[in-house]
């Protein structure tokens, strides 16, 4: 389960997220919405905390993991982000081959074992929905695959190290729309094993893949509820004219 | 009528461009061309393989060669490891604090430094007080200090080329700052970073001041038996038999056969420096 307790985040002086608190249960799919620069993102990177990489940032309220604050002193960051993995807009494969790709994670974490590294880079591939179209070719850069192939492979290497938790931030935004198609058929199958969280522009996207949607906009939480409620009857005006596409 | 006018424009202020480096490249042309003229005669197997003879009126330059290329090999040891650890250093994890603008700032400043500088500096540090003597050892590691500068930039410049979306990527999957630099952002990086490691190099070995004081001999026919002893070496061979020999004309066309294995020696590095980035491009 995934907590945040009144958080409040800035960059510098600006007042980025305003009081949030949210839960998210696990095994559902949680869709942000919400116009550009409203904050999706940088609540998204709370969770694996990709927003200590940014100087000159403030962090109040808390944030839970299965109950644990991870903004503790004691939370070891690398380990944290073993267990909640993210996937960017951009696919951002490694100058490596398919293989080592997705081997990466695993690499980095100390294992030496081949047959089980082997073993768990096809898991992983087939999880993603991409073995059947690179079992042949696992020694080929990973350059040479096409956009959406790239950012299933960036799912994969995400899944490699048993991740809990998958933060996905426009992950097919990209893509073209079978590209995208596929993504969303691969986030349903997803779903059973792992809790995700996914920020999307596309509102048919947050209504096909997500149980439950959140709208933010200037940095607050407008409403979150159950997809269904949000885009049939939401109990705010802001967010029926942002999905009837009268803002933002 | 206008338009007109700014086109003609344009097409003088382009030839008058165009020829300017044209003269540029001419002159460099006229440069090579006049060593190659006046030394290519001398330039023979005999030349490249024994010492001079006949108070540097006869005989070879191998003694010079060599010493050079024992101290381009000392002071990469010396400069390479220093460079790109202090550069992994600033661009990966320093920031942007007042510290590291400082260091950045005196970086650049050295880079200004007068090579004759260096040189006496390097006779104060490492001939005298740590009493190398004229050294092999005393004479790379003032090499070395001075490539410094040029070892840190081309780093820097390198890793920042990379884009932040793989460190981030990296970084995501759990792997430590270390882990990242070492199996994402060097491989990477190094393509770029070895052309410019080779190309300082280059530069530097062609330099006559920083080895004036601290390692370069007048005439020393035997090769050295350490580090602690002194060769000769081409730049300071070359001042030496253009300036002060015994008979100067008699050793001009000795000069200019040393000049001429010095430029090829540096274009050498040159063509291995591409050649290198080629290669690591295509992994
Ligand atoms: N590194 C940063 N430094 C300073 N301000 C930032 C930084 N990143 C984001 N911001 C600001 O914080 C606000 C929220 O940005 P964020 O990227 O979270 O929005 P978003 O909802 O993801 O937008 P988009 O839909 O365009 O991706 C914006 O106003 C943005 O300008
Ligand atoms: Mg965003």
């Amino acid at each position: 389960m995934l907590e945040t307790k009144e958080i409040h985040f800035y960059y510098g002086a600006f007042h980025a997220l305003k009081n949030i608190s949210m839960t998210m249960d696990d095994h559902t799919v949680t869709a942000f919405i919400g116009p550009s620069g409203c904050g999706k993102s940088t609540f998204l990177r709370l969770f694996n905390r990709m927003n200590d990489l940014i100087p000159d940032t403030h962090l109040t309220g808390q944030c839970l993991i299965e109950g644990q604050d991870i903004y503790q002193k004691t939370v070891d960051v690398t380990t944290l982000r073993k267990k909640v993995g993210m996937v960017f807009q951009k696919p951002n494969p490694f100058p490596k081959s398919i293989f080592e790709n997705v081997a990466y994670g695993l690499r980095v974490d100390g294992i030496k074992d081949k047959n089980f590294i082997r073993q768990r880079v096809e898991e992983s591939l087939k999880g993603a929905a991409l073995w059947e179209e690179v079992k042949d070719q696992l020694k080929k850069p990973a350059f040479e695959l096409s956009g959406g192939q790239q950012q299933r492979l960036c799912i994969a290497r995400a899944l490699a190290i048993e991740p809990s938790v998958i933060l996905m931030d426009e992950p097919a935004s990209a893509l073209d729309p079978i590209s995208t198609s596929k993504i969303e058929d691969l986030i349903h199958s997803l779903k059973e094993k792992y809790t995700i969280v996914i920020v999307t522009h596309n509102m048919q996207q947050a209504a096909r893949v997500s149980n439950k949607t959140g709208f933010f906009m200037l940095g607050e939480l407008i409403e979150f509820n159950d997809t269904k409620k949000i885009f049939l009857s939401p109990e705010k005006e802001a967010t029926q004219n942002y999905i009837t596409g009268r803002f933002g | 009528m206008a338009i007109m006018q700014k086109k003609t424009e344009q097409k003088i202020a382009f030839t008058f461009f165009r020829s300017l480096s044209l003269v540029v490249v001419a002159i460099l042309f006229w440069i090579l061309g006049f060593i190659i003229y006046n030394g290519a005669g001398v330039i023979d197997w005999e030349f490249l393989t024994t010492a001079p003879s006949d108070g540097m009126t006869g005989g070879g330059i191998f003694p010079a060669i060599a010493g050079t290329l024992y101290l381009i090999l000392g002071s990469s040891m010396v400069a390479f490891p220093l460079g790109i650890l202090s550069a992994v250093y600033t661009s990966e994890y320093a920031g942007n604090g007042y510290i590291i603008r400082f260091i950045r700032i005196m970086t650049n400043n050295l880079s200004g430094i007068p090579s004759i500088i260096f040189g006496l500096f390097g006779m104060a540090l490492f001939v005298n007080t740590l009493e190398f003597g004229d050294s092999i050892i005393a004479g790379s590691f003032t090499l070395g200090l001075l490539t410094l500068p040029l070892v840190i930039r081309t780093t820097e410049e390198a890793l920042r080329a990379i884009p932040d979306t793989f460190r981030i990527g990296s970084l995501a999957l759990g792997a430590t700052q270390l882990q990242t630099i070492r199996r994402i952002t060097m491989p990477m990086a190094f393509p770029n970073i070895i052309t410019g490691l080779i190309l300082s190099i280059g530069r530097v070995s062609g330099e006559t001041a920083p080895i004036l004081f601290t390692v370069a001999a007048y005439f020393l026919p035997k090769l050295p038996q350490s580090i602690f002893d002194q060769v000769m070496a081409l730049p300071y061979h070359l001042y030496v038999i253009a300036t002060s020999g015994t008979d100067l004309e008699a050793t001009r066309p000795i000069a200019y056969g040393t000049a001429l294995v010095l430029i090829i020696i540096v274009l050498l590095m040159n063509l291995l420096a591409s050649f290198l980035r080629k290669k690591f491009r295509k992994l």
